[in-house]
């Protein structure tokens, strides 16, 4: 990455990426602001940027909490901060029926306790908001660092915010929001609502705060980039930090036979997609257009004739990296509810595939693959709901490949989406969310459909 | 009610306006009203409907007709305070609402600039009205940019190509600001009560709002062919990369602002309050839904020539209707269609969920036979007889 | 909707008469409800029109206002409300019982007892439909900050004195109907919807008329023609055979009897006839009295339809919520606190919320374990599974200093639980809370190997009763059956920065 910008050329990715690090940093260090937002895109270093402010934070000589959403968000980050610095000791506060994670534990700097007062001299303390909320009697840390922040919900900030003075707040603004399992029409509108998201809340309070933004995709190939940003981030722009001929993903040919239980011709189907997903980054598998329930036998069998061939054929990426297999490790399949990731585990497992990550859009939230394999969530649907046409559910599961994405699915979902009623509430005073889900699924669809492979 | 008669005299009708109003019958057409606006977003994907609202065909007494009177009535009172809310706005040739959309919409620097608020002929036919609004329209552009007036459009009329047939559509009013931007307001009878309204109200205002805005800036692109305008007016900006959906447009039709004002009865008074609402989603999403419309000439194929609505409304069954219990809020004809959707056993009358829930399965009688056996709905069955049996 | 609530609409269907949706029921009903069905006018905002009311179901009070749109008869309709509705909601304030708690004090750490009342009954009001609460809620907000003539400065439009007072009450009760699972203030459509599947849409049960003709079809008809009939039903002057539950009228009714009848008051009214505006006033009465009435007997109705059910187990607990809800807010009146703000501030916002949330997860564990046909849907979801034990083997834990018990029992299950071996269940309806882990499953067969983990006692040997023995019908789910606690929040005026500070 060159740290030297030209001013005559345009800016190279490495430079404006450079560039946003350091209003970034002298921000949270110095600004004028308690608070310092940072919108970051799919893969655009969001984790690097975490590391790197934490240490700079430190550094000052003050102490530092990290406030993160899940556990194992919380044992990821404790485990790059060690990598970076073996140097630095990082206290792992957690539940007692949360145990950190040993890929945390194993580190010589780190300190697991439930008890944030065992830990409170360390320099750098990690947990979930919901463990934050419960440590009381302890004045308050000079510096914060909130990840996934827009998956916070604001009254999980309420419950926090007495525990630091200054705050960065780092995030995708384009992946699922928080949601309340009861209706909260009371307080739509309002600025404190607690229901939204905390940074939709500090910057309605804050409105001296503005946010900045991680401009470029390290994760995202340039096959990929464009595509979510239009669709996912029309106000937001950014762009792929590598060219359309740094990445490549290399698959075997497709002789070897097909095991027992794959149709041959959706084996066929699933290597010809997937020579299209290499040679395009997108690959569209469409299935016959049919109503059925939500474990479409036939779908899930396609998802996992696709993820079978891929680890049969044995694909080689590479990259700017270097050059890697892509084995089972690197390969994810993505669904929108849990039933169907059980059924393409056991479709899976059926043709002895084992140790490829399937989950739903919700837990694949700041993962990163070599290849990705989506069912569409709205793959053989009579309607679409609003779950189905979240725009986050769609952007997260669209975003979490480095090289290439296969999307499974019936035909006819255009027309579904065409008979869908746009009834959509609105509330005054709330800032709405972009872009449009069914908007979205519909850019979506148009780009992908230049890659369609159909089976049968 | 915006009842209004296509003119027959100043341009000869298209093939397929003939058609339609032979459809028609002697009735009068419609305009693309609130409701055949709220109706087409329930339901997008029902032909019947399509055809009849591009007929402007009047549902309700067709409905009557058919013997599945719709419940739409609305109460005297309602219309009463409705009325009254409207025409204090618009009394003194809009003095209230001038003063309003002054305090709302214009800054502060302009506090002096006058305003026009044409005659735009209401009592003429639709044809002669959407020819004045143009006009209007282009005088209102140049009395903004000479820096001499804003303008308040008062029940203005724009035509909208919807599936491939020309519909007229009623805003409450238009704005030109002294900056040259045009903004679509919309007046409702429901209150914004301590700052928050009825959200699906509130949405479906937001919709009709965005087709007013698409219609407007149809006109404006109609305006900027006619003279093009070398300016773009101040503030409009194209948010967006080209393609995007969220993009404004270029020329003219750019100076609509995606942003239109509601105007609504404040808390439990009379009294007028104003609140912007972002059309910015609805737009994308309205204007991606035009674009893909069936045309209307497709789906008139399922109808013989000769049908005519007022002599044979039962004509109308020819066209598919795509029944779910949400068109019962929505349109005149729900009954009508209800009824032949549970004639036919149709699981959508359950709920537009259940279709989710049986995947293949598309009517009650296939679903129960399904218990019998098989996957989930068999393993349904088992649990519930065994919860019953206890 | 669940594909179980699916399958009973098809039933529905096929049987032409609504079909079981639970087997208990999972809300209180009151010895002594007070039923109201209000009526709204037309186009305003929160005016009344006209209401039936009182815990007597033979004799009904009528309310009216004969002119919506007159400030004083308004405020006249809301007085004699709050004279018919306070001294229910009153009397239950008298009678109380003691609760005795350990307190801590924050400051010493000293511990004293504290002696808190708790009511032993609250109110309970019960209206047609969620637009009757919605509607009361409106009455609230619009009279809760009312000024009256008792104030030092009344204002030029004073209410009667005992009107704020209602506001604040129809504000903490329409408030209270939204926390899951209470009763204080119940609607019934959503009630009995709760309790009973028709053969149409959830859309459609919102018309207490046709919900009440698929629950309880006249003999002879089915579901479907009793509901249309009472939907669409008119007679021979064009009004409906069933009057819709409120608060709307129909628009008929409104232009063909309500209009004329209101333009003739006005004009008795203006011509300063009294007798004759009180004649014209009682033919409103008698319109009104004749729309309300067909309702009044359907609530009656369906509160009858309600108390068949034997109650579920965990009702009577959940009401002690609504209890203290009720004490509360007694208490806040009597201290003579201001009325409710306008809008909640960031803490208290945050407060209601988690209530809320966590009476969510409350009632729906509640009513998996209180009703077989609430854990059928967890079951078929597989986030629960019930069966026979086919198989117990005692084993222990010997990995500490004393060995601990940790028995391997085997359930045969027709169901399918989304649970792999290292996975924790928790066992519904065992002596106690009781969690284990899956050790190894026979997923053809139907056979899953649990480690049971915990309330089994102190000993090495199990607690008589805690094991489950061969032969036993037992459930587990593969979630918690308790909620979580809610944490704490900052006290408002610790608001931080964040949300503003605190509020002004």
């Amino acid at each position: 990455m060159s740290t030297h910008p030209s001013p005559a050329a345009a800016p190279t990715p490495g430079e404006q990426a450079d560039a946003a690090v350091a209003a970034i940093l002298a921000s949270a260090l110095h600004g004028g602001e308690r608070g310092t937002v940072v919108d970051s895109p799919p893969g655009a270093g969001k984790s690097t940027l975490v590391v790197r402010a934490a240490r700079e934070l430190v550094a000052t000589g003050e102490r530092l909490m990290i406030v993160a959403q899940t556990n194992s968000q919380v044992d990821d980050l404790v485990d790059r901060l060690a990598q970076a610095d073996a140097g630095l000791a990082v206290g792992r506060l957690h539940g007692s029926d949360a145990l950190p994670s040993e890929i945390a534990t194993r580190h010589a700097g780190v300190v697991a306790s439930t008890k944030a007062a065992d830990l409170r001299e360390l320099p750098v303390v990690v947990a979930t908001a919901a463990k934050w909320q419960w440590v009381r009697d302890t004045d308050p840390w000079h510096h914060a660092i909130v990840d996934e922040a827009y998956q916070m919900r604001s009254d999980a900030l309420l419950a926090v915010a007495r525990l630091f003075e200054r705050a960065l707040f780092v995030g995708d603004p384009g992946q699922l929001d928080p949601f309340s399992i009861v209706g909260t029409d009371d307080w739509a509108g309002l600025h404190h609502d607690p229901s939204q998201s905390a940074v939709v809340t500090l910057l309605a309070h804050n409105p001296g705060i503005v946010p900045h933004r991680l401009p470029v995709s390290w994760r995202l190939p340039a096959s990929a980039a464009p595509l979510i940003s239009d669709a996912f981030y029309p106000f937001t722009p950014f762009r792929a930090g590598t060219e359309s001929g740094d990445r490549l993903l290399g698959l075997g040919p497709a002789t070897p036979p097909p095991p027992a239980g794959l149709a041959p011709g959706l084996a066929r189907a699933a290597d010809e997609v997937l020579d299209v997903a290499a040679e395009s980054g997108w690959g569209l598998l469409e299935l016959p257009a049919r109503l059925t329930v939500r474990t479409d036998p036939e779908a899930v069998a396609a998802v996992a004739a696709v993820v079978a061939r891929l680890l049969a054929r044995g694909g080689e990426a590479r990259s700017e990296r270097g050059t890697a297999p892509v084995d089972a490790e690197r390969i994810a399949v993505g669904t929108a509810h849990r039933d169907q990731a059980a059924a393409v585990r056991a479709a899976l497992a059926a043709l002895g595939v084992t140790g490829v990550t399937v989950d739903t859009a919700n837990r694949l939230q700041g993962r990163e693959y070599d290849v990705t394999v989506v069912l569409h969530p709205l793959s053989g649907r009579p309607d679409a709901t609003a779950f189905h046409l979240e725009t986050g559910r769609l952007c997260v599961l669209a975003s979490r490949h480095r090289h290439a994405c296969v999307v499974v699915t019936r035909a006819g979902i255009p027309e579904l989406l065409d008979a869908h009623p746009a009834t959509e509430p609105v509330q005054l005073g709330v800032v709405s969310k972009f872009p449009d889900g069914w908007e979205a699924n519909h850019a979506v669809l148009e780009h992908l459909r230049r890659h369609r492979v159909p089976v049968g | 009610m915006n009842h209004s008669t296509h003119p027959r005299v100043d341009q000869p009708l298209t093939p397929l306006e003939a058609r339609l109003a032979a459809l028609r019958g002697d009735a009068a057409a419609r305009s693309m009203d609130a409701r055949a606006l709220a109706a087409l977003a329930a339901n997008p994907g029902c032909d019947r409907r399509a055809v009849l609202d591009a007929a402007g065909v009047d549902k309700a007494s067709l409905a009557a007709r058919l013997g599945s009177p719709a419940a739409f009535g609305q109460s005297p009172f309602a219309i009463t305070r409705g009325l009254v809310f409207e025409r204090r706005l618009r009394a003194d040739r809009c003095a209230e609402l001038v003063a309003l959309l002054r305090s709302e919409l214009l800054p502060e620097a302009s506090a002096q600039t006058p305003v026009e608020v044409p005659d735009l002929l209401p009592s003429e036919g639709p044809a002669v009205r959407a020819a004045r609004t143009r006009v209007a329209l282009s005088e209102a552009a140049a009395a903004a940019s000479a820096g001499r007036a804003w303008t308040l459009l008062d029940r203005p009329l724009l035509r909208l190509d919807v599936a491939g047939s020309s519909v007229s559509l009623e805003p409450d009013a238009i704005v030109v600001g002294p900056d040259g931007r045009w903004t679509v307001v919309e007046i409702k009878s429901f209150p914004i009560l301590d700052g928050s309204a009825d959200p699906t109200k509130v949405g479906a205002a937001a919709r009709q709002a965005a087709v007013y805005v698409l219609a407007l800036r149809a006109t404006a692109s109609a305006l900027d062919a006619a003279a093009p305008s070398a300016v773009r007016p101040a503030g409009a900006s194209g948010a967006g990369k080209p393609g995007s959906p969220y993009v404004e447009p270029e020329g003219l039709a750019g100076a609509v602002r995606t942003t239109g004002l509601l105007v609504c009865p404040r808390d439990f008074s009379n009294v007028a309050v104003a609140a912007p609402l972002d059309l910015r989603k609805q737009l994308a999403v309205t204007r991606r839904q035009l674009v893909r419309m069936t045309r209307i000439e497709t789906l008139l194929a399922a109808l013989p020539e000769t049908a005519r609505l007022d002599e044979a409304p039962e004509a109308v069954d020819a066209l598919a209707h795509a029944y779910t219990p949400d068109c019962l809020a929505a349109c005149e004809l729900s009954f009508h269609c209800r009824t032949q959707a549970r004639a036919a056993g149709a699981v959508e009358t359950l709920g537009r969920g259940v279709r989710g829930e049986l995947g293949s399965l598309t009517t009650v009688e296939a679903a129960l036979a399904a218990t019998g056996e098989g996957e989930a709905l068999a393993r349904a069955a088992r649990l519930r007889e065994e919860a019953l049996a206890r | 909707m669940s594909l179980l609530t699916t399958l009973a609409r098809l039933e529905a269907v096929r049987a032409g008469v609504a079909q079981p949706l639970a087997t208990v029921r999972h809300r209180h009903v009151s010895e002594r409800p007070f039923a109201l069905v209000p009526l709204a006018a037309a186009g305003e905002t929160g005016a009344p029109l006209a209401m039936l009311l009182g815990s007597d179901r033979e004799h009904p009070r009528l309310l009216t206002v004969p002119q919506p749109l007159d400030r004083d008869l308004r405020f006249a309709f809301l007085a004699r409300l709050g004279d018919e509705l306070l001294p229910y909601l009153e009397s239950f304030g008298g009678d109380v019982e003691l609760l005795e708690r350990n307190v801590k004090d924050p400051e010493s750490g000293e511990k004293t007892v504290e002696v808190r009342e708790l009511c032993a009954d609250a109110p309970q009001l019960i209206v047609p439909n969620p637009g009757g609460v919605e509607l009361l809620g409106l009455f609230g907000r619009s009279t809760r900050f009312r000024r009256t003539a008792e104030d030092p400065d009344p204002g030029p439009y004073p209410a009667p004195a005992r009107v704020p007072l209602l506001g604040r009450w129809l504000t903490h009760l329409s408030e209270r109907a939204n926390v899951p699972g209470s009763s204080m203030l119940l609607p019934l459509t959503s009630t009995l919807a709760r309790h009973w599947a028709t053969g149409q849409s959830s859309l459609e049960d919102a018309h207490l008329g046709a919900l009440l003709a698929w629950i309880a079809p006249p003999e002879g008809s089915r579901g479907e023609q009793a509901a249309s009939r009472a939907e669409n039903g008119r007679d021979e002057r064009g009004q409906l055979l069933v009057p819709p539950a409120g608060p709307a009228t129909d628009p008929d009714f409104d232009s063909l009897l309500l209009a004329p009848a209101v333009t003739r008051y006005d004009a008795a009214r203006s011509a300063q006839d009294e007798p004759l505006t009180r004649a014209r006033a009682e033919e409103i009465e008698a319109l009104l009295r004749s729309v309300l009435l067909p309702v009044w007997h359907q609530v009656w109705q369906g509160i009858d339809l309600l108390r068949e059910l034997p109650p579920a187990a965990h009702v009577v607990e959940r009401w002690e919520g609504d209890r203290w809800s009720y004490t509360g807010h007694r208490d806040r009146v009597a201290a003579g606190e201001p009325p409710q703000p306008l809008h909640d501030d960031a803490v208290t916002a945050a407060r209601k919320l988690a209530q809320r949330e966590r009476e969510q997860v409350r009632v729906d564990l509640e009513e998996a374990l209180d009703d077989p046909l609430a854990m059928a849907e967890h079951r078929l979801a597989g986030q629960a599974f019930a069966g026979e034990v086919v198989e117990v083997q005692p084993d222990y834990d010997t990995s500490g200093r004393s060995p601990k018990p940790r028995p391997l029992v085997t359930v045969r299950t027709e169901d399918r639980p989304h649970l792999d071996p290292g996975g924790e269940v928790h066992r519904a309806g065992g002596p106690s809370t009781q969690r284990a882990e899956l050790a190894w499953l026979d997923a053809e067969a139907g056979l899953l190997t649990l480690r049971l983990l915990s309330g089994m006692g102190r000993k090495k040997e199990p607690e008589p009763g805690s094991v489950p023995e061969q032969g036993e019908q037992v459930c587990f789910t593969l979630f918690e059956l308790s909620a979580r606690q809610s944490a704490p929040l900052p006290d408002p005026e610790d608001t931080p920065w964040t949300h503003g500070g605190p509020p002004q």
